[in-house]
């Protein structure tokens, strides 16, 4: 057993729900108790979908147990066929009949129905939702493509791609998916089909007309296009187009499969992000050091931006599903840092807390933890909230993702002038500790009372508890007390720099002395430690 | 329910009372769009302030509570997820073992837990994983510093607000005993808000009744007594085993309307008043202020709902209630009272007022259900979030149902409120342009 309050990914009928409702014309039978329904919330609440999910629940109950659950699978299946006439279903069980063992797949079988019956094995208590959504899209593409399709010759037509991967639920999905047919269409590329976001059932059957296929999120394509690999010999691209570099890498990616030009597309100058990047006024962001976590395709793409368009620092890099964790340890491995591979959102807190970051890049999870220990934050990958769903368009994909990309990482930081004025006129009230950082991300909770004691371990615990004064020195300490090493005058000393920095300003001198074999930090070894790390 | 209960929505007009008295139910089996009981945990455990709940289930279980709760979960909430996983499914003394282990960890790190609820879910029902043994092997471990005890809230025993009662009903036999020869006391039962609570303590202090206990207490280790002599008020409608539990130990239920609105609040205060023996006279004159205030307060909000067509989805069982103070004290008309479950004896009275055009219907197929709103086309709809915006996206006015259990509706001076729920999605509809 697994304690847990948060879990980054919900169980894999989540995913195969996601599936479902990106499509149309498809249906999902789910055998599942009464209760399950509550994951149609997150579609008409969270993405603000104006339609129910395609779902039908069977909704059994306690006295329904035995053989009766089979039959009210079957009355279901029956009834969604009739009701909603998709073009094919999908089913499966919830975690809970899945231990009942009704066999939905056989049971759909036994029904005749004029449609296919598409079966999903989504195993609840080993795997979870980005893997159930993979695992349906491959499922519904392997059962539904039409394998007798023979491609034209290339001669005297445009190139056809596919692209594979957008879903209901997914961070961006929506925009990211304008700004690749943008591209696409400057390198005259046809888009054979899009799946499975707006894709029929009848639409997949014609998955294997394109030349090649575009896999934008691994996490849920990845599984399909290895089989439409085999199958009808398409080569896919798997760059994933999240900053400028990545999106120049995907262009000539693409163009090299389609046998196209790049330079139209290369020569899109709709990206402002090099120049605001190189523009004075973020000379200041060099070499902030920056936490990034998320799933695996979103934290590689976010590392590279941070590394070599902003000039960031990376001091601390994961993800929490664990079958893309080798792309972790490669990017981790480049940016000199341990990966972080967890779906407990305590270690992640751990994490964060010791490498002491100035920016988290991260989850809704992270906004939270970030927020709790008063360190700005920006949202870079899913599980998020409904803010993360904005009307305004706003991919992380192609020249206008990263225009994004730059605007919303950037934003939550304290400006270079500010930083500097805070730095120069620190004792001045309206600068002091209290007054924290103007920026909204930044405002960490100032509590007059003690909370209640939070169900996190004994380390972190005292942040809720202390005041927030004294933040860095529980960010630091870890709970022990090494702050006797300080003279008062180096304590005062250190309270004199900006708060945003203080706990890496303590770190340092505490490892500083530590590696001295200094017993006392005074303002002599203060200003050593600063020397020793200057930049 | 027998196979001949279940009914087409079409055989409706068919149904005929099954005793004189009795209006017919609509009843209905089919895909229920429902919470399950775990979601009672989310204003449980803000109430019970020194309790913990650990649900034993799955990790739909566990997103189940973090997509209810909202941005609760990281307030640091007193509940938790134990999610089973492959290996606990293997052998049950296996999984009895992790959960001392979860348990015993819980415990540690935090010291500040003085009741444990051990919450069943469908995951754990299925595989009869035995909690109430495992409450009380570990009881007898942690006692006397943490009590452990469970319950049931998984979706194929519970209905959202049952999860609720089946807590209650698990504190029942840890009540302490009333002395036979104790002075009558009352006791209220249900969570409520804290204001509506203190306003109701006071309103009873007025009136002179002064031993009065409330269940659940906001500290679940200082239960009030129970015995013979314990009279109980139900402030929720969605309390049965409690009750039956109460009963079971002697209690008697002080029979009344719910506390919504002004007649339900006057009802529901005067028939403690007679039980206690309070002057009639006092009744009426501790009673006037409170109800001066709400009268006055909702005779703005009455132009807005009178005449307005309403359909109640079934959610959390207080939707026959609500029903009976809109169409009595807002002139709203009922098109559809659609309810999880309906507790005849309960609701008894609350019935009285519906008029004979008013369909009744318990249980749910949703999609029947949802043809009848198309069909019917009421100006507001009580519905769950799952159909909340698809109706919207239909042209069909809604009030999500779930903040009727979040709010403080309950009393004299929340019988605006109450009304403003319902009359802002209306002005809402009216106010935009685009």
């Amino acid at each position: 057993m697994q304690l847990a309050v948060w879990t980054y990914e919900g169980p894999p009928h989540v995913g195969a729900m996601r599936v479902a409702t990106a499509m149309e014309k498809l249906h999902y039978v789910l055998h599942a108790p009464q209760g399950d329904t509550y994951a149609d919330l997150l579609f008409t609440m969270i993405e603000r979908r104006g339609k129910r999910p395609p779902v039908t629940y069977t909704t059994f109950e306690a006295r329904d147990l035995g053989k009766d659950t089979a039959q009210i699978f079957q009355d279901a299946a029956r009834e969604a066929v009739a009701r909603f006439n998709p073009q094919a279903i999908i089913v499966g069980a919830s975690c809970t009949a899945e231990l009942i063992q009704d066999d939905p797949a056989g049971l759909a079988e036994a029904m005749g129905l004029p449609i296919p019956a598409i079966p999903l094995e989504l195993p609840s208590y080993q795997r979870k939702e980005n893997w159930g959504a993979a695992e349906t899209f491959y499922q519904i593409v392997r059962h539904l493509a039409d394998t007798t399709v023979n491609r034209e010759p290339r001669e005297g037509r445009r190139p056809s791609a596919n692209i594979l991967g957008p879903t209901a639920l997914g961070f961006r999905h929506r925009d990211d998916l304008v700004e690749i047919k943008k591209i696409l269409a400057l390198l005259d590329v046809e888009v054979n089909l899009v799946a499975p976001l707006g894709a029929t059932p009848e639409d997949i059957a014609r998955i294997g007309a394109a030349d090649f296929n575009i896999v934008l999120y691994p996490e849920i394509a990845d599984e399909a296009a290895r089989w439409l690999e085999r199958t009808f010999a398409q080569p896919a691209v798997r760059t994933i187009p999240i900053g400028v570099g990545a999106t120049r890498s995907f262009i000539a990616d693409v163009a090299e499969l389609a046998g196209a030009d790049p330079t139209p597309a290369l020569g899109d100058t709709s990206s402002r992000l090099p120049w605001w990047s190189r523009s004075v006024d973020s000379t200041y962001l060099t070499s902030k050091r920056v936490f990034i976590f998320g799933d695996a395709t979103h934290a590689v793409a976010a590392a590279r931006i941070a590394r070599e368009e902003l000039g960031f620092e990376v001091c601390g890099l994961g993800c929490y599903n664990r079958e893309f964790a080798r792309e972790i340890r490669a990017e981790a491995a480049r940016c000199g840092v341990e990966p972080l591979i967890t779906d407990d959102h305590l270690a992640v807190e751990d994490a964060i807390a010791a490498a002491c970051p100035e920016l988290v890049l991260g989850t809704q999870m992270e906004r939270h933890i970030a927020k709790r220990l008063g360190l700005p934050c920006a949202v870079i990958s899913a599980p998020v909230h409904v803010q993360d769903f904005p009307a305004r368009h706003s991919p992380q994909m192609g020249f206008e993702g990263a225009n994004v990309i730059f605007d919303t990482w950037v934003h939550p930081l304290v400006m270079g002038l500010e930083e500097h004025l805070l730095t120069m006129f620190r004792e001045d009230f309206e600068f002091s500790d209290e007054a924290g950082a103007s920026h909204h991300a930044a405002h960490s909770p100032r509590k007059a009372a003690p909370e209640p004691v939070p169900f996190v371990s004994s380390e972190v615990e005292t942040h809720n508890v202390a005041p927030p004064s004294s933040l860095s020195t529980s960010l630091e300490t870890n709970g022990e007390l090494v702050s006797s090493l300080w003279t008062a005058e180096a304590e005062r000393e250190l309270k004199k720099i900006p708060f945003f920095v203080r706990g890496k300003a303590r770190r340092n001198t505490e490892n500083f002395a530590a590696a001295e074999g200094r017993r006392q930090i005074d303002l002599e070894t203060l200003y050593d430690a600063k020397a020793h790390y200057a930049r | 329910m027998s196979a001949l209960d279940i009914l087409d929505g079409c055989a409706a007009e068919l149904a005929r009372p099954a005793a004189g008295t009795q209006r017919p139910v609509l009843r209905e089996r089919g895909q229920r769009e429902v919470f399950c009981g775990l979601t009672g945990i989310i204003w449980l455990h803000r109430k019970m302030q020194d309790a913990f709940f650990l649900v034993v289930g799955s990790r739909t279980c566990a997103h189940l509570l973090q997509s209810a709760a909202g941005v609760m979960i990281f307030a640091e909430p007193r509940f938790a997820t134990a999610i089973m996983e492959e290996r606990d499914l293997a052998g049950m003394v296996d999984a009895q073992d992790e959960l001392d282990r979860v348990v015993n960890r819980l415990l540690e790190r935090r010291p500040d837990i003085r009741t444990l609820f051990l919450v069943g879910s469908c995951p754990s029902e299925v595989i009869k994983l035995d909690l109430a043994k495992a409450a009380q092997r570990l009881g007898a471990v942690h006692m006397p510093r943490v009590r452990i005890l469970n319950y049931s809230g998984s979706g194929i025993e519970t209905t959202f607000t049952q999860g609720e009662d089946a807590c209650l009903a698990a504190l029942v036999p840890v009540m302490p005993a009333l002395p036979a020869d104790s002075a009558p006391e009352l006791l209220i039962v249900g969570s409520l808000p804290d204001i509506v609570e203190d306003q109701f303590l006071r309103l009873f202090a007025d009136l002179g009744i002064t031993r009065v206990g409330c269940l659940p207490a906001r500290n679940a280790r200082e239960l009030p007594a129970v015995g013979p002599n314990t009279r109980y008020l139900l402030a929720q409608p969605f309390l049965g085993e409690t009750a039956m539990a109460l009963e079971g130990r002697g209690a008697k239920r002080i029979e009344a309307l719910f506390p919504f609105g002004v007649e339900g609040t006057s009802d529901w205060l005067r028939a403690a008043a007679r039980e206690f023996g309070v002057d009639p006279a006092l009744t009426e004159q501790v009673l006037a202020p409170g109800r001066e205030r709400a009268r006055i307060a909702l005779s703005k909000l009455r132009p807005q709902l009178e005449g307005k067509r309403i359909s109640f989805l079934p959610d959390s069982q207080l939707e026959v209630p609500l029903a009976r103070y809109l169409q009595d004290e807002l002139g709203m008309e009922l098109v559809e009272v659609g309810t999880p479950y309906l507790h005849r004896a309960h609701l008894a009275r609350e019935l009285e007022s519906f008029g004979p055009n008013v369909r009744l219907s318990e249980g749910q197929h949703v999609e029947r259900q949802l043809d009848r709103v198309r069909a019917d086309r009421p100006d507001i709809t009580v519905c769950g979030l799952g159909l909340a915006n698809p109706l919207e996206g239909e042209g069909l006015t809604t009030k999500w149902a779930i903040e009727l259990v979040f709010s403080p509706i309950h009393g004299f001076d929340q019988a605006a409120d109450l009304a403003e729920l319902f009359a802002r999605p209306l002005r809402r509809r009216d106010l935009l342009e685009v």
